[in-house]
Parts: structure tokens; C-alpha cells; sequence
């Protein structure tokens, strides 16, 4: 073993590996922000009497989560190309993720409100109540208080899946680096910055996560209950 | 006196099993009626559909005017004059007391925030517990949270309530002091169905007691029918409290 480090070659790198951090920073927030809006109205819909519209969540939530995503990505870059959509890389990219996502977070909100009693909604019900408000102030907020852990590390994971991206050059954290190892052939050191640059993500994802939980959670705040 | 509350030949049945067979009663503003009778006797049920949680097979059901039993009425108009507690209290957990109360009229009837917190102000004075309007449910014992709960339903300014069975998940304390507050409302002029297996509220009360037997009004009056039963089944049912 006679590999000699040199990790000095990296950096007038060190700008590129930054933006595509960035770049993937921007595309988990966008798909988080999305990807928990299709989630929670796939949930809704999946619970929805309406055979049709129950169906057909559920074959959007099995479809997706029962392929690989890199396979996904594929079949909805060249998919949408072949009948002339032509998206900037960034945007399929994203919209990939947003769907991959959805599925993912649509099952979780649905066990969160899967859990929400019977007689939650009926004593909302009797106050008069619509079905709207309840869904949103009696189911969907408890609910997802209730599935944070879950829906949070799902948007972790995703992030850490977002590096597939790179497959239709997405100009994200993993193709910055598969292009700074063909240039400086320094690829262990690379990928070692790389996965140090993920890390700190995850890291930086999750305390955003936990701030964000203090906000929208006043009774875990009060009442000192973990998370 | 006009019939706040009237029921006509009601039927419901769930699935096979017929729980209400042709339930017929009227019941007068400021009245207290206590129902009594046993497990799937339909009392609850019979509750149950008049704010129409429970849709009915066939007859008529009139609450404040509105006509319960047509499937065109508009239910959130029709549960702004009925007012319903229900025997596992079904609190929001998520949300404060002054919450819980206020979320209602500020959803249903647009009341503004700071006019809202002094209805939770107000309706909680009624039952006791103004100092826990920060307070969240689990903070709570059963009694308070049943407490709040009826506090909740006031805060709409409701024209009937209906009890369901508010007491039967309390120990006899606590029962006591959430009868007690229900006892006040009774006196203040308040239209009350109460299902309940409280002997001794329905004969203290109650203005009137129906009894309820496979489905049907078996046998009514007032308290002091529980003292002289007509029936041999509410002989036994009342037997069998003691």
C-alpha cells in the first residue's frame, strides 16, 4: 500500500465541488417542498372513497415505488424528449425527484393519517366543520407532527439519492465530481471530499428539519416531547 | 311548546341488523331528556342521527327547523344549533384548550382571534376551568378534558345538545364534577339529550326519561318513573343497575 494522498490537487476544484453542492441543496429543497405537496394529495386521494381516484394514487405510489429510480429518470428524460417536451436537465432532474418523492412521502402522510381517531373528525364534524378544514386543521397537522421522523429521513434519503441525477448530467454534487476526476484523475481523494460535502448536507438537512419542527409544533416545544 | 327536536317513525340499520325500529319522540325547547337502556338498545344511535353522523333508512327528523333526514340539507348549518360531547371526549390533542374552543368559530362563523379567546374565556368560566385555557388535553385529567370539551360545543352557542355517553369512560369523581357542570347548563334553560347510565342524574335532572329496548321507545316519563317502572323490561334493566 503505497497510495500517497493529494488532496492539493483538488483544489482550484474547491469552487466547483461548492456549486454543485448548491445545486443539489436547491434541487432537495424544491423537491421536498413539492414533493410533500404530491405526498399529502396522494395520501388524501388514496383515502378518498372515490374508487377511481384511490386506483389510481395507488398505482402512481406502486408504480414508483416498485422500479428503480434510476430507471425513472431515464424513462421520464428520454420519455419526455421522444415526444418533443425538451426540459433543461435541472428541471427533469428535479421533476424526477418530485415524483420519486411523492410516492414515498404519499404512503407515509397516509399511516400519519391513518392514526388520527375516528372521533377526532366526527367532534369536528359536530362543530361544523368542512370536510376541507378538517383534513387540514384535525387530520394533516397532527398527522404529520405524528410522521415527521419518518418524512424528514425520507427527504434525507432522497437527497443522497439525488446523486443519480448526475446520470443526465444534472450539473449536481456527483457530476461536478465525475468531471473533476477525469480531469485531475485524483478520483479516491475526490470522492472522499465528495461524500464529506454529503454528510454535511445531511447534517445541515436535518437541523433545518429540526428548527422547522420547533415552529410548526408548539405543544413538542411546550411539553418537551421528543420528535 | 314547540318541538325543538322531533323524531317521526325514524329506522337505521346497519348492515342486516335493524337498530332503530320506527323511533318516534318530540322534544320541547329547555327540555332535559335523559335516554337509558341497555348496550345496542340504539340509544346512542338514536343520538347519533340527529346531528346526522348516522344517515336513516326511512321517517323524519326535524332539529331547529332543519330537516335532518333530507339529504340536500346543508350539515354545517344544521351543526351550528346542535352541539355534541361524546364519550371519549375526542379532543384535539395538537391544540391548546383556548384552541380547541376557539377553532370553530373562527373557522365556521369567521369570529375574530381576540373575540374568540374571550368565547373560550367565557365558555370555560362555565365549566370551571378558566385557569387551563393554556393548557393541552394531556395536561389534563378525563373530567377537565370532558369539561372542555362541553365548553368547546358552548362556544358555538349551540340551541340543542346531545351527550353521549360523557361519563361512562370517568371514575365517580370525576363523573361528579362533570354532572355537576352539565346540571348547571340543565338549569340554565339549556335543550339536552343525554344518553347516559347515570340512574341518578336521569331521576334528579332529567324533566323527562326514555327508555330504550331493541330499537324502540319502550317506555317514558318523568324521573319518578324509575321509581315505579310500567314494564317488565325496564323492571329489569333498572334491576340489573343495582
Amino acid at each position: 500500500m503505497h497510495y500517497r494522498f493529494d488532496f492539493a490537487a483538488l483544489e482550484e476544484y474547491w469552487p466547483d465541488f461548492l456549486s454543485g453542492a448548491l445545486t443539489t441543496l436547491q434541487m432537495t429543497a424544491v423537491a421536498t417542498v413539492l414533493g410533500l405537496v404530491i405526498g399529502i394529495l396522494c395520501a388524501i386521494g388514496r383515502r378518498s372513497p372515490r374508487a377511481w381516484l384511490s386506483g389510481l394514487c395507488g398505482a402512481y405510489v406502486e408504480a414508483v415505488r416498485n422500479t428503480p429510480y434510476l430507471i425513472q429518470i431515464f424513462f421520464i428524460f428520454f420519455g419526455l424528449s421522444s415526444i418533443g417536451v425538451r426540459l433543461p436537465v435541472l428541471a427533469a432532474a428535479i421533476l424526477t425527484l418530485v415524483i420519486n418523492v411523492g410516492a414515498y412521502t404519499g404512503e407515509i402522510v397516509r399511516a400519519g393519517m391513518d392514526t388520527i381517531p375516528a372521533g377526532q373528525v366526527e367532534a369536528a364534524e359536530s362543530l361544523g366543520l368542512s370536510r376541507a378544514q378538517i383534513y387540514w386543521d384535525i387530520i394533516l397537522r397532527p398527522a404529520l407532527e405524528r410522521v415527521y421522523p419518518a418524512l424528514t429521513s425520507q427527504f434525507v434519503l432522497m437527497m443522497l439519492a439525488s446523486s443519480i441525477t448526475s446520470q443526465i448530467s444534472a450539473e449536481e454534487l456527483t457530476a461536478v465530481a465525475n468531471n473533476i476526476t477525469s480531469i485531475t484523475f485524483r478520483s479516491f481523494e475526490t470522492y472522499i471530499v465528495v461524500a464529506f460535502l454529503y454528510l454535511a448536507l445531511a447534517v445541515l438537512l436535518k437541523l433545518a428539519f429540526w428548527g422547522l419542527a420547533q415552529a410548526l409544533f408548539p405543544r413538542r416545544r411546550r411539553l418537551g416531547t421528543p420528535l | 311548546m314547540s318541538a325543538v327536536v322531533s323524531l317521526r317513525d325514524v329506522h337505521k340499520r346497519f348492515g342486516q341488523v335493524e337498530v332503530l325500529r320506527g323511533v318516534t319522540l318530540d322534544i320541547a325547547a329547555g327540555e332535559v331528556v335523559a335516554v337509558i337502556g341497555r348496550s345496542g338498545s340504539g340509544k346512542s344511535t338514536a343520538l347519533r342521527c340527529i346531528n346526522r353522523l348516522e344517515v336513516i333508512q326511512s321517517g323524519t327528523i326535524e332539529v331547529c327547523g332543519h330537516a335532518v333526514h333530507d339529504p340536500a340539507l346543508d350539515l354545517r348549518v344544521l351543526r351550528q344549533d346542535v352541539g355534541m360531547v361524546f364519550q371519549s371526549y375526542n379532543l384535539f390533542p395538537h391544540l391548546t384548550v383556548a384552541e380547541n374552543i376557539t377553532l370553530a368559530p373562527r373557522r365556521v362563523k369567521r369570529t375574530p382571534r381576540a373575540e374568540a379567546r374571550s368565547l373560550a374565556e367565557e365558555a370555560l368560566a362555565r365549566v370551571g376551568l378558566s385557569d387551563k385555557i393554556d393548557a393541552y388535553p394531556e395536561q389534563l385529567s378525563g373530567g377537565q378534558q370532558q369539561r372542555v370539551a362541553i365548553a368547546r360545543s358552548l362556544a358555538m352557542h349551540p340551541k340543542v345538545m346531545l351527550f353521549d355517553e360523557v361519563t361512562s369512560a370517568l371514575d365517580p369523581h370525576l363523573t361528579g364534577e362533570v354532572l355537576k357542570v352539565m346540571e348547571g347548563l340543565a338549569r340554565g334553560g339549556m335543550t339536552m339529550i343525554v344518553v347516559t347510565h347515570e340512574m341518578g342524574f336521569a331521576r334528579r335532572v332529567a324533566d323527562r326519561v326514555i327508555f330504550m329496548h331493541t330499537g324502540l321507545v319502550w317506555e317514558t316519563g318523568p324521573g319518578q318513573m324509575l321509581a315505579a317502572p310500567q314494564t317488565p323490561e325496564l323492571k329489569d334493566f333498572l334491576a340489573a343497575d343495582l
